[in-house]
């Protein structure tokens, strides 16, 4: 498997416009990963699928990770003028950290037996710009996965021809694996056939007697 | 029984024409191992759309999980796949391992080769007893799977204390020893499977039912086996040679001589057949794990069951569970709870070309097609 460096330069040199990012892993176990703007996202997955020396054929594992907001306060000195004189002061600093999701995917080759190679797309913010793009026509076994990412996460991937929630019902309402999810005191019955059969049903029957 | 589709295969949102039949496969029933829902449409008795529906059984054991430590989600990976707990809490202890940087001593490696190997016998031999059920076999073969299954439940429990729940390995290593008398049951285990094995062997893979029924159905080919990460028995059925045991050679499986069994067509036959395969390399890995297990510790002194906090990082390990490739992608901030806990599950993943396998063939089929993926809910809606 060659650097993760040279892989970069090689997939910004095939791919016009595409800036990757070397993401770093404090766990030494496995490798850093690599950044890819949505924009260029699909081309840069075909490139590493179609590489003669990657032949990345298999989407292993396909994944959201969610990155609240975060405010971090760090010890900063300032100086400033009092009477004339100038001192040093020490002031906390708050530093934001806007939020952000993420999909992460796995890739490995089957053919060259090699990798993984771990390739991550990032969205602009947690509520509106949620859109990446989808990886599924390059790796048809993303297709559910990126689904349960829509579901649980709430990113959109643009270019996926089903998307839809996976494991919670139609018409739930947010998506559970975000690190801020409250879930309801109290939930509605799953809405299913049954209840429209149910209402149908009692427009048979006169009203029961009033008691 | 295959043909080819008389009608194109419609679209996910298409309106459906008056002649076509819409029925829902499941979620209760048997033939759907657990409550898992087909949406199919039939042009007579062939389908043309099928689309399964998935979430009967979410719990968000990925949620669960973030929410407590690392050691108390090794219970809740025995519920995943509930045939193969041990090797759920391989897959589990591995990734934390790669994490944490722990070292398994020599005698914990082999008593997890031991014991994973073990399960692959069992679920194989009950994937084609479910297997042949589905066929209308019913109850016979599935019987005899379940009568060897329950030997092995039996040297489960006396390890572990519980037959399927075993929560059996810790970070570092196993939670109790073996004892000489263990091994002893276990090698007369071992000894006597081949035999069990040569007996369904005979009654199943020449019954001409069973090869009516499985040759040249649900084809799955090669490309597209490996473009939608399709893993385990399900790919090599397909002819692609992709073991883990072999390519990243976790614990020490480099240590041991044995075959990946190949199919050439991918039909379910061919599935049924690389699982008969599987099961007899699998003893041969048995037979040299039990006779070569050294004496020794079985945990890696720097694993602590109180208060482990792994450094912060991210890694995914992974293993060839029976069912295909088993992976956890943990994401550490240095807290006691992980930042970020996912299963990559086999059994939902192998099921992404389940509607390509099932177009055109009869709904009869699809049931076996099915089956012959090899699912267990527990994992798939995890």
């Amino acid at each position: 498997m060659e650097p993760l460096e040279q892989l970069r330069a090689r997939a910004e040199a095939s791919v016009p416009g595409a800036v990757l990012e070397i993401v770093p892993n404090a766990c030494p176990a496995d490798p850093p990963s690599l950044r890819v703007d949505p924009g260029h996202a699909l081309a840069v997955a075909w490139f590493l699928r179609d590489d003669p020396q990657l032949r990345l054929d298999y989407a292993s594992n396909v994944t959201g990770v969610d990155w609240p907001e975060t405010v971090t306060k760090e010890k900063a000195r300032v100086k400033r003028m009092v009477d004339g004189v100038v001192k040093e002061f020490e002031t906390v600093v708050e530093k934001r950290r806007p939020g952000f999701l993420e999909a992460v995917y796995h890739l490995y080759s089957m053919e060259l037996k090699q990798g993984p190679v771990i390739l991550r797309q990032r969205t602009g913010d947690r509520d509106r710009a949620v859109t990446v793009a989808s990886l599924t026509p390059v790796w048809r076994g993303a297709e559910f996965q990126e689904r349960e990412i829509y579901d649980l996460y709430g990113i959109r991937f643009e270019g996926h021809q089903d998307l839809r929630r996976l494991l919670m019902w139609e018409g739930f309402e947010g998506h559970p694996m975000r690190r801020d999810y409250v879930e309801p005191d109290d939930y509605d019955y799953e809405p299913t056939p049954h209840a429209d059969v149910l209402e149908k049903a009692r427009k048979h029957y006169p009203a029961p007697p009033a008691s | 029984m295959s043909a080819a589709p008389p009608s194109a295969p419609l679209p996910a949102g298409a309106a459906i024409d008056r002649d076509l039949l819409e029925i829902s496969l499941g979620p209760h029933h048997p033939s759907t191992h657990g409550v898992f829902r087909m949406d199919v449409v039939l042009d007579g008795e062939r389908v043309v759309r099928l689309k399964p529906v998935f979430g009967y059984l979410h719990r968000n054991h990925e949620k669960l999980a973030e929410g407590m430590t690392y050691l108390s989600s090794m219970p809740f990976t025995d519920r995943l796949d509930y045939f193969c707990s041990m090797t759920n809490n391989w897959a589990y202890a591995l990734a934390v391992e790669k994490l944490a940087g722990l070292q398994v001593p020599d005698r914990a490696q082999y008593i997890r080769v031991i014991v994973g190997e073990l399960t692959r016998l069992l679920n194989h031999a009950c994937l084609i007893g479910f297997l042949t059920h589905d066929m209308g076999a019913m109850g016979t073969p599935l019987m005899y799977a379940f009568r060897e299954r329950e030997k092995i439940l039996d040297l489960f429990e006396s390890l572990s204390g519980s037959r399927m729940m075993c929560n059996y390995m810790r970070f570092g290593g196993c939670r109790v020893d073996l004892s000489p008398a263990w091994l002893q049951a276990a090698r007369k285990v071992v000894d006597d499977f081949p035999r069990f094995l040569d007996e369904f062997d005979a009654l199943l893979t020449t019954n001409e039912i069973v090869m009516t029924r499985s040759q040249g159905v649900g084809i799955l080919p090669r490309e597209l086996a490996i473009n939608a990460s399709v893993t385990g028995p399900m790919l090599r059925a397909s002819g692609v040679d992709y073991d883990l045991r072999k390519v990243d050679r976790y614990g020490i499986y480099d240590r041991f001589d044995f075959r990946v069994p190949l199919g050439e067509h991918g039909d379910v036959y061919d599935r049924i057949m690389i699982r008969f395969l599987e099961m007899r390399e699998s003893l041969t890995i048995l037979r040299q794990a039990l006779r070569e297990i050294p004496p020794g510790p079985i945990l890696d002194p720097k694993s602590k069951l109180r208060g482990f906090r792994p450094r912060a990082g991210e890694v995914y390990g992974r293993i060839e569970a029976p069912k295909g490739e088993l992976g956890f992608y943990l994401v550490s901030d240095g807290s006691p709870n992980p930042y970020r806990y996912r299963v990559r599950p086999p059994s939902l993943i192998n099921l992404t070309i389940l509607e390509d396998m099932c177009l055109g063939q009869l709904v009869a089929d699809a049931v076996i097609i099915l089956g012959s993926v090899d699912i267990v809910l527990g994992e798939v809606d995890r």
